[in-house]
């Protein structure tokens, strides 16, 4: 309908009547149906989606610490915490956080950081796996479990795994490579500078077997006459993956896109295993956590910081449904 | 191996029992006019805190949940119940979910008594109304336990709203048979301490095992450092921030420190206490300063020699505060405002308060030491004898930078002073003050 509204030339008075009829002709049952399957989802959408996100950027404008109620007051000035809660704040928490917040700054680098390792080199290295294990290598079955194998451990485990390896004192890294003793022990995971990189070692462990099997589940579905008739036409491998498997393969592209931006700005769950987020592996969401979760908590502050995180994932989702409704109404377009 | 807290400490926040506390907190803000009626016109009977009857059956909320501990508190329940008390069901909760939902779970439907500390942590929580005054119990028990005990079980309006149970004191470990064999002496000033530290380098030996990856255990080297050079009331202000943290003691502390850092373990950001314990178990390390609560635990748990270690009070640095003051934290009980049996937990904690209660509690304790009075229970070691007479030579004892400051503040600070450990100079340490001012600001008033 969308599009013969867009449609200058069959837009026009004979339209409604035709319309109003077709929904005339829908029975009771169908009407329920459709309340039903239409309503539930709109109605669970607001309640557990838009419910608690227009709830967070309300509160993000209090100072709370979650005891007693919430007041129109506007906070007093100049006097203890725990004697004014509960008030409006006004943009204050998200002033703070952008000025006085130690740690903000540092989390918006490390998500970005977090996004552009997992962009330029997670997917690939998966996407580089998939290709190789496509191919029907020797023992590719085995490699594929291998490769796969971290994406079935929670990523709580996996930060324990990981853990073993890097101890300074007792971990297989300095201790294969002969730097455990306490003169010259690599404090992989203490840090600052280097334990980042060593977390995102941990997460493009896992990520780079994701991105495989998602890979794999679409080469796999590549019609083989395609390559059949680039080898006919004399390409090489490395043209035929770019110039026909890849652009064939557009859908999954964009779902591996999609994967790799959500799992890049929720990374979460490895940092907070690893130090609980401080020290060299602040992310924005272990910043909403620690406010917010704990024995006084600054709700209103972590709410602010939920807030940014929810601006930033803005930008990727706005992208994403952009280019998809773009890539719908297209070929229509087209006719 | 530590990792084992790891997977408890991220994974059980999310327990099903979190959650439903959670909403339940969430529940009493949302709830339907009905349902709220019904709550407020429950709770106003029980504001009196004198409902229910000392008969009745109470619940108890515990973070005792490491399997030692645990078993000494359902003794010390059982002991309560058959000294006349009511009979007590315990609900146990995994420490850190335990501390982290506190706010909801007092707001929500908590057990009539629940754990928790001394200091401003137990303040922050009454001043709110979250808690039940304990003046009449006070009234039975205070002359169990010393005047400086009383004051920490009181809140910032005079009424008492804790019931202590265990400390444990902060020193400096080492090892008897190194000491002995490398004939190394117990410093007891600064200078002392340095050379001592300097002779411990020169033999090959890390002087002090040192961890901070939690970020909590460096929090001891600062207080005791501020407690040192400034004195025990200079502590106390600046955890309350009377003080600001820009002021010339705050530099100093910071200074000494400097000086100490050298001597100390490195790479401790990325290092679990447990693991620094064990450089010192294995002699690696000449000297650790922690509490017997972390150390002598890791002793017993290790299996390593629990009788050959030993500790000193830390070094005096001013003449004028000697070796007055430590951080004992404190560990005890209070009444939830909501409670539903207010008369029957107050019997129970009419009880614990006692001198007998926490024997029986310290039975199976290695480390821990009872509060009241005087007490040496049969069952103490070595290290707990001298944990007794060690605290009752302070002139006054603090609670920890996390449950004397504002917890926020706290938090703040671990990542102040990871910052200075990756980075001592002098020039760090003026930025890292600012930054804690500006965050105290924010934290402290609005």
């Amino acid at each position: 309908m969308t599009d013969h509204e867009l449609d200058p030339a069959t837009a026009g008075a004979p339209r409604a009547p035709r319309r109003r009829r077709r929904v005339g002709r829908l029975s009771g049952r169908d009407k329920a149906v459709v309340a039903v399957l239409l309503g539930l989802p709109i109605l669970l959408d607001l309640a557990f989606i838009w419910g608690p996100a227009l709830g967070t950027i309300g509160l993000s404008f209090t100072k709370w610490n979650g005891v007693g109620s919430l007041s129109t007051k506007a906070c007093l000035p100049n006097v203890p915490s725990i004697l004014s809660n509960g008030c409006l704040y006004g943009v204050q928490n998200y002033h703070q956080a952008l000025t006085i917040y130690p740690e903000f700054w540092p989390a918006v680098r490390h998500n970005l950081i977090w996004l552009a390792v997992f962009v330029f080199f997670a997917t690939p290295l998966g996407m580089f796996f998939a290709v190789l294990i496509d191919r029907g290598i020797k023992g590719s079955r085995m490699y594929q479990s291998i490769l796969f194998l971290p994406v079935m451990l929670s990523l709580a485990l996996v930060g324990i795994i990981w853990e073993f390896m890097y101890s300074q004192n007792y971990g297989l890294i300095n201790t294969v490579i002969g730097h455990n003793h306490n003169g010259n022990a690599i404090d992989w995971l203490g840090n600052p500078k280097l334990n980042l990189w060593a977390v995102l070692v941990e997460a493009t462990w896992r990520q780079a077997g994701y991105v495989m099997v998602l890979y794999l589940a679409g080469l796999k579905a590549v019609d083989p006459q395609l390559r059949e008739a680039a080898l006919m036409d004399g390409t090489n491998a490395w043209q035929t993956f770019w110039k026909v498997v890849f652009p064939v393969m557009r859908p999954i592209n964009i779902v591996v896109m999609v994967v790799t931006v959500i799992e890049s700005l929720r990374a979460f769950d490895l940092v907070y295993i690893t130090n609980k987020g401080i020290n060299g592996l602040e992310l924005l969401s272990v910043l909403v956590t620690s406010n917010i979760v704990g024995e006084t908590q600054r709700v209103g502050f972590g709410s602010a910081l939920g807030v940014v995180l929810l601006v930033i994932s803005l930008v990727p989702i706005c992208t994403f449904l952009y280019l998809t409704f773009r890539r719908e109404s297209q070929p229509k377009g087209a006719r | 191996m530590t990792s084992p807290r790891i997977p408890q400490n991220f994974e059980r926040p999310f327990t099903r029992r979190g959650l439903f506390k959670g909403m339940g907190a969430a529940a009493a803000f949302a709830t339907v006019p009905g349902a709220l009626a019904a709550c407020s016109s429950s709770s106003s009977s029980k504001s009196t805190g004198n409902s229910g009857s000392a008969t009745a059956p109470v619940t108890f909320g515990s973070n005792y949940s490491d399997a030692s501990p645990k078993a000494a508190f359902a003794a010390l329940c059982a002991a309560a119940t058959a000294a006349g008390g009511p009979k007590v069901t315990i609900n146990t909760v995994d420490h850190n979910t335990f501390q982290t939902n506190i706010t909801s779970y007092l707001q929500g439907t908590p057990d009539d008594l629940f754990t928790w500390f001394a200091g401003y942590r137990m303040q922050y929580f009454a001043a709110q109304g979250l808690a039940l005054p304990l003046d009449d119990v006070w009234a039975k028990i205070g002359g169990n336990f010393s005047a400086p005990v009383k004051t920490l079980s009181t809140g910032l309006d005079g009424h008492q709203y804790f019931v202590p149970i265990y400390n444990y004191p902060w020193v400096v470990f080492y090892n008897k048979s190194h000491f002995a064999e490398k004939g190394y002496t117990v410093p007891t000033t600064w200078d002392d301490f340095i050379t001592l530290c300097k002779k411990m380098k020169s033999d090959g030996i890390v002087p002090l095992a040192f961890a901070d990856k939690d970020g909590w255990p460096a929090l001891g080297t600062f207080d005791i450092l501020n407690m040192r050079i400034n004195g025990y009331d200079y502590h106390q202000k600046l955890m309350k921030h009377q003080v600001p943290w820009t002021d010339a003691g705050v530099k100093a502390v910071f200074d000494q420190w400097a000086e100490l850092m050298p001597y100390m373990q490195t790479g401790a950001n990325g290092r679990i206490w447990q693991d620094a314990a064990k450089t010192l178990e294995q002699k690696q390390a000449g000297m650790m300063f922690q509490g017997t609560n972390q150390v002598a635990a890791q002793y017993v748990s290790d299996n390593a020699k629990l009788d050959d270690l030993d500790f000193f009070q830390y070094p005096a640095i001013n003449p004028t505060y000697g070796q007055d003051y430590m951080d004992a934290p404190t560990d005890g009980f209070m009444i939830s405002k909501k409670a539903k049996n207010a008369a029957g937990a107050k019997a129970i904690l009419e009880y614990i308060g006692t001198a007998a209660a926490e024997t029986t509690f310290l039975k199976t304790d290695q480390w821990d030491v009872g509060v009241a009075t005087g007490l040496q229970a049969p069952s103490y070691d070595a290290i707990q004898t001298k944990s007794v007479t060690t605290i009752a030579g302070c002139k006054a004892v603090s609670q920890f930078m996390d449950r004397d400051a504002d917890p926020a503040m706290a938090t703040a600070m671990i990542s102040i002073i990871q910052k200075f450990i990756d980075d001592p100079s002098t020039g760090n340490i003026a930025g890292l003050q600012n930054s804690a001012e500006q965050q105290a600001k924010a934290i402290y008033t609005s």
